[in-house]
């Protein structure tokens, strides 16, 4: 058993040591907000927030996160950055979608006031095939400027 | 009779020809997809408390398409949007419409909708007018309701339960007047969007089913290797595993988690012995290789008129190589086997076909297999789904009476899906004095665009299984909708043209159908060889195009286009292209205009503003419309910058993201306005597939402004830049 802290409640998860943050997520807490895209760090389908931070849930092993706090976009509820995605309708098939929201808290959270060059570096590891980047990259915006809590 | 006329007869007869022709006193027929389903209440169906539920054949991929139809279904009904239930594809609920592809959705299945709704609506306005003894006439209906003149007014649910639905619609439908509309040609917010971001269940990735078990498959490292050895001992003790499906050289194995299943899969990938052959011809040459192969000529045209004298004549040669689906979440369905009936979760693009295909595959009658259609990640034309349903299928029905969850890994959706065919294109034209093009001649090379399964021998699972079904030869799409030549018939008015298709039938690679098919390299050839001959005649690229077109459209979106970016007021700094089409000369006409930089050091480019003129006929969803473009914009520069699919003589090893990139955020355009000419009460035209072959022309377009370097093979990739600049 490992205890996991996800999105300020703590669950005792059966599931090996090594077994990617992505899948415990999935298929232990039923959680559908982060996505498998390719297990491998190249898309960004899978972030969420551990501690505050933008991580590739596919990659981190749960062993690493006792003691941590970890953040999907289902604990956000529908704050400002959710809520920017829909004004700025960004999504085409959305399957991005949820690591994009997750991405964009983490770098919000730590620079509320990105120039555009930082929104795209920062969002440059997440990958869209749908094209839907300007709308994405317009609800970043729209959300730095009205202000995101942690 | 039918009464065939030749452009030649018409030509030549000038212009005042008046012709008559008589023909058979013809039944008018049905709009949309009423053709093959007439009945309403096929599309159609209201509850005795008024619930009403709209059925579509076709599928939500992410295009924005449930939303578009309810629009359609809530203006003609009257009945708001949030109080109609919508059922997309599924073998058992809907109507067949085949595939949800080719940018077809709104004209076969949002034309029926339209329809059928209008019609329901007369048919509950004619009972109401029985009910209260007046005249339909005098009736109105607003929110589910319909009102008469004096104030009484009676629910739809009531005066549905005394109607029979089950009639076949008319060809004629008492459809609203279009300036009344107050839904549809107004944006609306797409209804699946706030599920996509709060974590709902939204894809067919999401299902989590009772008893539910997960499967990966260990696949062929090659096309045709066939399984020599593998060895069960490593995964024997894992935790979770259930069981291990082998059929030949088809292996796949089952876990009670996710993470289990993929273990295992590694485990047994790593102990597998495969014999591979060198199938694949060398890459360096694979644009030589393909022209060499035998062919099928298609004609597609021949145009003879009077013209000027051709002064100059141009030659040039277009290429793409091979492109990929690349869908960001690899593909997934979920299958069960209960009593003899699989039932099967799948983001198909065609759920009948894809059910005659698994019934083949199976053996089984195809009322014993189940199709839903569930979303899933966006596919862009025929990439994984169907296969990954095929693993589902196969794998439970060793597993009986368990859901089976089959997701690929992201080398098996890179490695495996069936590519866009690689495509040339040889084009000669001439100018005469006066700057008009009076010959052009046109020959394209490509295999089929068209490889969707309808029987098991498509399935990618047959080359791997031992008892294999037969495999049907490609065959090419026809025209007027073409595959490999889609979009080849020039939509300029040319004196004289000659277009042939050079059909391909051998494929040294898996391919099928990717969005906008043979379009995405016919118009970057056309619209690239248009600015050349441009050039050549010293004419404003813009202008050249106008000159050369009647369709009074396509001249209303060009300069549309032209106005909005500011064309008229010339260059300034960067470099700047233009660009055109009508998506298969018969859907939405798009006009793009952009700027991009060149950055002399290492060829990359840089896009700045992008402007883009649609015309979808009567909008539905105008910032659907818009979305679409947007996107279509962004995949189109990142194939026309990035994209191609690299392989050795055995395998594809474009394997992942970092041997197949494509565009990311820093490389996205500055801007994208999308302008719509709205066109009341017109046809709907298709939109999903307009940008695609625009953007890449235009790209080139400007990087000739830009650098002085005209670049005629795709991909336009910065040591192909840097090379051609000469630095
Ligand atoms: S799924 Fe984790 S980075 Fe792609
Ligand atoms: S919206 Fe489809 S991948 Fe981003």
């Amino acid at each position: 058993m490992i205890r996991l802290n996800v999105n300020g409640h703590d669950h005792d998860v059966d599931a090996e040591p090594d077994t990617p943050l992505l899948y415990v997520l999935r298929d232990d807490l039923a959680l559908n907000g982060a996505k498998f895209g390719c297990g491998l760090g190249q898309c960004g389908a899978c972030t969420v927030m551990v501690d505050g931070r933008a991580v590739f849930s596919c990659l981190t092993p749960i062993a690493l996160l006792p003691g941590r706090n970890v953040r999907t976009i289902e604990g956000l509820g529908m704050n400002a950055v959710q809520q920017a995605f829909v004004e700025e309708q960004a999504a085409q098939c959305g399957y991005c979608i949820a690591g994009m929201v997750m991405r964009a808290q983490a770098l919000l959270e730590h620079n509320p006031n990105p120039s555009e060059q930082e929104i795209r570096d920062q969002m440059a590891v997440n990958l869209c095939r749908c094209g839907t980047h300007m709308r994405i990259l317009a609800a970043v915006r729209r959300a730095a400027g009205r202000g995101v809590k942690s | 009779m039918t009464a065939v006329l030749s452009r030649r007869t018409l030509l030549a007869a000038g212009g005042g020809l008046v012709v008559a022709f008589s023909l058979h006193a013809q039944e008018p027929k049905r709009p949309g997809s009423l053709k093959e389903t007439p009945s309403l209440d096929a599309w159609i169906r209201v509850a005795p408390d008024g619930r009403v539920t709209v059925f579509t054949g076709k599928a939500e991929l992410g295009q924005g398409l449930t939303t578009a139809l309810l629009q359609i279904a809530a203006e003609q009904l009257d009945v708001a949007p949030n109080r109609i239930e919508l059922i997309t594809a599924d073998t058992m609920r809907t109507p067949n419409e085949g595939f949800t592809a080719g940018s077809h959705s709104m004209q076969d299945s949002g034309t029926a909708i339209l329809n059928a709704a209008a019609q329901v609506r007369g048919l509950l306005c004619d009972a109401a007018a029985a009910e209260f003894g007046v005249a339909a006439d005098t009736l109105t209906t607003a929110d589910g309701l319909v009102h008469a003149a004096d104030g009484r007014a009676i629910g739809y649910g009531e005066l549905a339960a005394k109607l029979n639905l089950h009639v076949d619609a008319t060809a004629n439908s008492p459809l609203k007047d279009p300036a009344a509309y107050r839904l549809m040609g107004t944006p609306m917010q797409r209804i699946d969007i706030p599920a996509k971001l709060t974590g709902g269940a939204s894809y067919v990735q999401d299902l989590r089913l009772p008893g539910m078990l997960h499967a990966r498959v260990v696949r062929q490292p090659s096309y045709g290797a066939t399984l020599l050895d593998f060895d069960t001992g490593p995964i024997e003790h894992m935790p979770g595993v259930v069981k291990v499906v082998r059929d030949g050289s088809y292996l796949a194995v089952v876990a009670t988690k996710e993470w289990q299943a993929i273990k295992a899969m590694r485990a047994l990938a790593a102990a597998a012995k495969w014999q591979e052959t060198a199938s694949l011809p060398d890459e360096a040459t694979i644009l030589d290789t393909l022209q060499a192969l035998p062919v099928k000529d298609i004609p597609v045209l021949t145009w003879q008129a009077q013209a000027g004298a051709p002064v100059k004549r141009l030659k040039a040669r277009y290429s793409r190589p091979y492109l990929m689906h690349g869908a960001i979440g690899p593909s997934c369905s979920v299958a069960q086997f209960v009593d003899g009936t699989m039932t099967v979760w799948t983001h198909t693009q065609g759920v009948f076909p894809l059910r005659a295909a698994l019934a083949s595959l199976l053996r089984l009658p195809p009322d014993k297999v189940h199709c839903i259609h569930t979303q899933g990640s966006g596919c862009y034309g025929h990439n994984g789904a169907d296969d990954v349903a095929g693993d589902a299928v196969l794998i439970a029905r060793a597993v009986p009476g368990h859901p089976i969850r089959v997701q690929w890994m992201r080398e098996d959706e890179h490695t495996n899906e069936p590519y866009g065919s690689a495509m040339i294109a040889e084009v000669e034209g001439a100018i005469d004095a006066d700057g008009r093009i009076v010959d052009w001649d046109y020959a394209v090379w490509s295999n089929t665009h068209n490889r969707r399964p309808n029987i098991g021998g498509l399935m990618l699972q047959n080359a791997a299984l031992s008892d294999k079904l037969p495999v049907p030869p490609p065959a090419p799409i026809p025209m007027p909708e073409g595959g490999g030549d889609r979009n080849s018939n020039p939509i300029y008015a040319l004196p004289n043209a000659r277009v042939v298709y050079h059909f391909i039938p051998q494929m040294p690679v898996r391919i099928s159908a990717l969005r906008s098919l043979g379009a995405y390299l016919n118009v970057f050839a056309i619209e690239s060889f248009m600015d050349e001959l441009a050039e050549a005649a010293r004419a404003d690229p813009v202008e050249f195009r106008l000159r050369h077109l009647q369709d009074e459209r396509a001249k209303a979106v060009i300069s549309l286009a032209a106005e909005k970016f500011g064309w008229s007021a010339g260059k300034r700094g960067d470099g700047r292209g233009f660009a055109f089409a009508r998506y298969k000369n018969l859907a939405a006409y798009c006009a793009i205009a952009l700027t991009l930089g060149v950055d002399h050091e290492t060829g990359q480019i840089r896009l700045g503003r992008v402007v883009a003129a649609v015309d979808s006929g009567q909008p539905v969803n105008p910032d659907g419309i818009r979305l679409q473009i947007e996107g279509a914009i962004i995949q189109s520069a990142s194939w026309t910058l990035y994209e191609q699919v690299h392989f050795d003589r055995k395998r594809i090893t474009s394997f992942d993201w970092s041997r197949y990139p494509i565009l990311r955020f820093p490389a996205a355009p500055d801007s994208i306005d999308v302008y719509i000419v709205p066109r009341p009460g017109l046809p709907f035209l298709g939109t999903g597939e307009a940008g695609q072959g625009p953007t890449s022309a235009a790209i080139a377009n400007a990087l000739k402004d830009a650098a002085g370097v005209r670049l005629r093979q795709i991909p336009l990739s910065a040591p192909a830049v840097k090379t051609a600049i000469g630095v």
